[in-house]
């Protein structure tokens, strides 16, 4: 009982520290008011865009912005303005879903390798370090090629990718934790391999579990928008940041207000989620 | 020494091993019939039967690995479908210009990141350093392929100062080489420069705290000298490291930036070969890369460890 408290109690504390911390910073504020933003535009895309994202207009092909366009019409007379607020979701669909992808595959084999340790870890370990050694965007066009052009090809390419960084994380910090007092208690007192795991270690490596989770999201913005920027991920006419990209690279003499907008998007919310990862590391390091 | 040298080998090889699993699994175990995603367009039964017949693809699946894990020891990396060339031939043409291209921004990444990493890590807290974590955290969430198209539209189409795209060899025209890789490598390096900053700067930070720079510093040597000599060598070892773990970055970079901005590179090969469903290339790409990658983070170690002995010593750096 007084072993389920002691757990109880260190964890609200440092949760308590962390919040407290995390709100003195502003830049970590704003960060994560431009994310609820990002995750508001894309929630409300139809009830925000101004015309429909893709339907062609041909009579006002690559017009510049104006009172109608605020931020011009593409090679087809779609208004990139509501291109720009529905490419919000492939975007955040990607970064949620293959983080979540990550987190899934990378977590559980991070516990198992730290907390069993031996061959199974060796083996484990093998397999991340391969799994490191495939650039990520050419692992992912591999993937792409064998599975298929389509955004949940890509975000699987990209969980996958993405893996190996859960795996040594949770390793790492399943390593630090097992040594624990508290553990060690929990231990001699019976608890089972599972009951350790799921009550007394992962709880405590949730915060940079959470850390890491925030900075790949940003990653996997970028990943998908580059898989759509080559032609790997979104389909046309599904409006996405990278896809639209891909086609404003050819008309940069005509139209260059195409290719500001979506990369500028992409910046936006990638520093976004960046920032906020780092505010968050810093409210969680014990060491300040 | 040795031992260390031995350990690295030993865990070098069981991910070799496992890297050739996985390039194999990609194309053998995902839905669809391998013969006919070697053959491509081809849908002849008879090219489709001599390829199962080829590649071993009536043998169960250890046979089969085995088989073309043989052909690959040999150098073989079988065929591109469109150009009949040996992928591996392939690989040699493109890899100097990609190589080009990596060094040129590795250099540009270098040239920027330590300086501004040092200055942000001697004068923490202040305006220059909030500007270089600025810089860093931008040039990471830069996407570099639309960083490439905005460069265009200012420098190329706008201000007219540099070609926008194509590739002249160094060989041929050095002048002309220069100009046309100045700007992918300039993108390409970003992401990199900002990595290296951050690194440069936390393990400066981090050495400028022990006791043997403040020794130095009560002896009374000035501070460039305590900075420049004593604390950067120490410091510079872990972004060393860093570079090592980034150069696969640096690849999934090229291929976008090859695309941006038109180098016939390695980049372009695999997205060339994607699109042409010419799977041996990108078979061969995949394996040729993680290989290389794999290779030069051993070398990277055992350079490592020659110049820090402590490591060599002990045996088991992690």
């Amino acid at each position: 009982m007084s072993l389920e408290l002691g757990r109880k109690q260190r964890l609200f504390k440092l949760k308590n520290r962390a919040l407290r911390r995390f709100l003195s910073r502003p830049i970590a504020l704003i960060a994560g008011i431009i994310i609820l933003l990002f995750v508001v535009i894309a929630v409300f895309a139809p009830q925000l865009a101004p015309f429909d994202p893709a339907k062609p207009d041909f009579v006002s092909v690559r017009k510049p912005p104006s009172d109608t366009y605020v931020l011009g019409t593409d090679e087809n007379g779609r208004d990139i303005l509501s291109r720009v607020i529905f490419g919000a979701r492939a975007s955040l669909v990607a970064g949620v879903i293959s983080v979540f992808i990550a987190v899934l595959f990378g977590v559980p084999l991070g516990l198992v390798s730290g907390y069993y340790g031996g061959f199974l870890d060796e083996v484990i370990m093998r397999f991340t370090d391969a799994l490191l050694a495939f650039p990520f965007l050419i692992l992912a066009v591999a993937l792409a090629a064998a599975l298929g052009p389509s955004l949940t090809n890509a975000m699987i390419a990209i969980g996958i990718a993405s893996a190996p960084a859960f795996i040594r994380l949770t390793r790492g910090q399943v390593l630090g934790v097992k040594a624990e007092e508290f553990v060690q208690a929990a231990r001699a007192s019976g608890a089972s391999d599972l009951r350790i795991i799921f009550l007394y270690i992962l709880p405590n490596s949730f915060a940079p579990i959470l850390v890491q989770a925030t900075v790949t999201i940003a990653g996997a913005i970028i990943a998908e928008s580059s898989l759509s920027f080559l032609g790997l991920g979104v389909q046309p006419p599904t409006p996405s940041w990278g896809g639209m990209l891909n086609v404003a690279k050819n008309f940069m003499n005509q139209a260059p207000w195409m290719a500001i907008w979506p990369g500028l998007s992409i910046f936006i919310t990638v520093l976004a989620f960046n920032l906020f990862g780092d505010g968050l590391r810093d409210a969680f390091d014990p060491r300040d | 020494m040795l031992p260390f040298v031995f350990q690295r080998i030993f865990t070098a090889i069981p991910t070799l091993i496992i890297v050739t699993i996985m390039v194999f699994s990609i194309q053998r175990l995902l839905p669809g019939d391998p013969a006919l995603i070697l053959a491509g367009e081809e849908q002849d039964p008879q090219v489709i039967e001599y390829i199962r017949e080829k590649y071993h693809l009536n043998d169960p699946m250890p046979v089969q690995y085995f088989a073309w894990l043989g052909q690959v020891l040999r150098g073989n990396l079988g065929q591109s479908i469109r150009t009949n060339q040996p992928v591996t031939q392939l690989i040699f043409q493109k890899l100097p210009v990609t190589l080009e291209l990596a060094l040129l921004s590795i250099l540009i990444a270098v040239l920027v990141s330590i300086p501004v990493g040092v200055i942000s890590a001697v004068r923490k807290n202040s305006f220059i350093d909030y500007l270089g974590t600025l810089f860093a955290l931008s040039g990471l969430s830069i996407p570099n392929f639309w960083l490439g198209i905005m460069l265009i539209l200012l420098v190329s189409v706008r201000w007219n100062l540099l070609p926008a795209s194509g590739f002249v060899p160094f060989a041929e025209e050095p002048l002309e080489n220069i100009k046309r890789m100045i700007m992918p490598a300039f993108v390409l390096g970003t992401g990199l420069a900002a990595v290296l900053m951050r690194q440069m700067r936390s393990s400066m930070l981090e050495v400028l705290k022990q006791d043997y720079i403040r020794t130095a510093q009560a002896k009374g040597l000035i501070r460039y000298v305590v900075v420049l000599r004593h604390a950067l060598r120490n410091a510079l070892i872990p972004v060393i490291t860093i570079l090592g773990l980034q150069l696969g970055g640096l690849l999934s970079g090229a291929v976008l930036t090859e695309q941006v901005f038109t180098i016939p590179g390695f980049g372009k090969l695999v997205v060339d070969a994607v699109f042409n469903r010419d799977y041996a290339v990108v078979q061969g790409v995949v394996l040729f890369t993680a290989t290389a990658y794999i290779l030069i983070n051993f070398l990277v170690d055992i350079a490592y460890a020659l110049a820090n002995p402590r490591i060599s010593l002990s045996g088991d750096e992690t």
